[in-house]
């Protein structure tokens, strides 16, 4: 697959945003500066990317508790979502929703949802909406590999492949549900494999390699443009944080985090982009100096962001 | 004036909101050509509409639900057929953390314009599954709105105004107003009813009777024999429960100084006791007895007529409750 030389530097662009955002979310909440709690998503980057490259303003996504990069990955800004991390009144949520809520439905963005799963029957109903209006949009369903053994997984996917939706389930395989491994969660070796009983393709592919992302889901989105249906794409990824931050991960060992982090998505994609000729190391370098520009910044408007009127709990609840 | 059924109510009105509005569409189970509903009140516009805007589904009340809030989070305007409120506990978290949370959590982003119709309450050997009334479980879920027609008329109005509505609107049809309603009389042309106005059902002096869904017809069957001993009970029907239109009960109790509501609901967390505590925060140096509440037994419906008859409220309990106070 042909891909441009400004198309894979706005990707190697997105993975750093996201790696340097979720490094500085880590920081400043240990720092006690974000309330709440929050689920990074450094090591996943190259899902979140390797997807969204292959979508416009006008298709939608649904994303999970873990949802920071699929916002980035979708364009979301840092500033605003920063914002929003810290309670702020020019958060993308007005400082309703937090880390697990970030929207930005003007971009497609129809929400993170902190209910595992909650999010693949509403991509269903945005995938029915753009069929009903004759539209070629497409839905991108982020899920992880705990929201498939969830109910309304089968209910979603059911549905979506009997009336040919045109949705896209891009299921992240970070290996755990929280503290439960897959191993132990399913009794079959591939997630993909479940769309055997759906009669509708499922891949399963390398999730620290954006570029194979890239191509199934593009194949997906394809499909899906033409009238052609679901489809379920396996990433396999890892994660580099625990499930939430200051989660102790007694359920993992060392030496597993380690293997992982060596499987680290932005460095490997950063070496083939050098291979490729498409970017140098000074060149990829300038980029990361200014992502980490970008990402000072977000965090000094959100730090000088005022918070919201107390009375405003009161407003948005009905339209 | 023309004479329709409860049923009929509810058919016109959706089949006038699908015209009106090419947003519009139904989503559920047994909502196609077969049955039109399960109680037969969609009939007839599967064929008028057509399957692409009559969906008929699995048995999946999650996608169901969860669907029609991804529709009309982007541009639809669904009608999220449910079978029986039971149903809601097989999708309660799209109802409680999506249809009407998103939008506030989206800091007002998205309009949610989303109408569930949902078969409610007790009266025909259903059992405790398919018999159940949620209204205080409902009205406790800020973001929704509720509707509870007690007559054809009502229905029509309401489901019109649901329809039209940019907010998760949940509208109870009683099974009992179905299958064995009376008939409304009904003018030919649109009209609609506002979401928030209670009727005031009958006119009258010694004592307010709030009285919700079928409870309405029970209440004003009680008016004529409570007459007839020299009692005047005023009937208000709220019509909807979120928003409640708490000045016409609180209006109508500051006139009677007395007040019994009429609920089906368990008598513990119910609407009954809601409104209560409303007109006891608001009007307290009005009432000049105790508030009654006429509420079913904190228990689960039970199937057999004979238990399950004894379990409703209907016109003696309500006759008991108001003599008791008048």
């Amino acid at each position: 697959m042909k891909i441009g030389k400004e198309k894979l530097t706005d990707m190697y662009r997105a993975m750093v945003r996201i790696r340097l955002f979720e490094e500085r979310v880590v920081k400043e909440f240990a720092a006690g500066h974000i309330p709440g709690f929050v689920h990074v998503y450094s090591g996943e980057e190259a899902v979140a990317v390797g997807a969204c490259a292959n979508l416009t303003d006008d298709d939608y996504i649904t994303s999970t508790h873990r949802g920071h990069g699929h916002v980035i990955a979708k364009g979301g800004k840092t500033d605003r979502m920063m914002a929003e991390l810290y309670g702020k009144k020019t958060g993308y949520n007005k400082g309703k929703g937090g880390s697990m809520h970030i929207a930005e439905v003007d971009i497609g963005i129809l929400g993170a949802d902190a209910i595992v799963g909650g999010g693949i029957p509403v991509a269903g109903g945005a995938a029915l909406s753009a069929k009903m209006r004759e539209t070629d949009q497409v839905a991108v369903c982020f899920l992880g590999d705990g929201a498939t053994n969830n109910a309304r997984f089968h209910e979603g996917v059911n549905l979506a492949s009997i009336w040919k939706l045109p949705v896209v389930y891009v299921i992240e395989n970070n290996v755990y549900a929280e503290t439960t491994p897959v191993s132990y969660a399913m009794n079959i070796p591939n997630i993909a494999d479940r769309a055997v009983s759906y009669g509708i393709p499922g891949v399963t592919v390398d999730g620290n390699d954006v570029l194979a992302v890239y191509e199934a889901v593009a194949e997906a989105v394809a499909r899906a443009r033409k009238g052609g249906g679901p489809t379920l794409v396996e990433c396999k990824t890892c994660r580099h944080h625990g499930h939430f931050e200051g989660d102790s991960m007694t359920y993992r060992s060392k030496a597993e985090v380690e293997e992982c982090k060596k499987r680290d998505p932005i460095p490997r994609f950063r070496k083939s982009l050098a291979e490729m000729g498409i970017l140098t190391e000074e060149g990829a370098g300038k980029i990361d100096q200014e992502i980490a520009k970008e990402i000072d910044e977000a965090v000094k408007f959100a730090e000088e962001s005022p918070l919201p009127a107390p009375e405003e709990a009161l407003e948005d609840v009905y339209a | 004036m023309r004479e329709i059924t409860f049923s009929q109510g509810i058919n016109e009105a959706i089949d006038e909101e699908m015209k009106r509005d090419p947003k519009v569409f139904i989503i559920g189970e047994d909502v196609g050509k077969h049955w039109g509903g399960a109680m037969g009140e969609l009939k007839g516009l599967f064929d008028k509409h057509g399957p692409k805007r009559v969906l008929d589904t699995p048995i999946s009340e999650t996608a169901i639900l969860g669907g029609a809030i991804g529709a009309a989070a982007t541009g639809m305007r669904p009608i999220a057929y449910l079978y029986f409120v039971d149903f809601l506990g097989v999708c309660g978290d799209e109802l409680i953390n999506h249809l009407t949370k998103m939008r506030y959590m989206f800091g007002g982003k998205i309009k949610m314009p989303l109408t569930i119709t949902a078969y409610t309450g007790a009266g025909i050997s259903a059992a405790d599954s398919h018999s159940k009334t949620l209204y205080g479980w409902l009205m406790a879920i800020p973001g929704l709105k509720i509707a509870v027609p007690s007559n054809a008329y009502d229905a029509k109005g309401l489901l019109k105004s649901a329809i039209r509505e940019d907010n998760p609107v949940i509208f109870l049809e009683h099974k009992v107003l179905i299958t064995g309603g009376a008939k409304s009389q009904v003018p030919e042309g649109e009209y609609t009813i506002p979401l928030g106005k209670a009727d005031i059902k009958r006119k009258g002096s010694d004592v307010t009777v709030v009285a919700i869904a079928v409870m309405v017809p029970r209440a004003l069957a009680a008016a004529e024999k409570l007459q007839k001993k020299g009692i005047s009970i005023e009937v208000i029907d709220p019509r909807t429960l979120v928003p409640l239109d708490k000045k016409a009960i609180i209006d109508s109790v500051k006139k009677t100084g007395k007040l019994v509501i009429m609920d089906e609901d368990p008598k513990t967390g119910g609407a009954a006791g809601e409104i209560a505590a409303i007109v006891a925060e608001e009007a307290f140096s009005s009432l000049k007895a105790p508030i009654k509440r006429v509420s079913p037994p904190d228990t689960p419906v039970p199937f057999s007529p004979a238990l399950e008859k004894f379990w409703m409220p209907d016109e003696d309990d309500l006759i008991k409750a108001v003599t008791e106070i008048a």
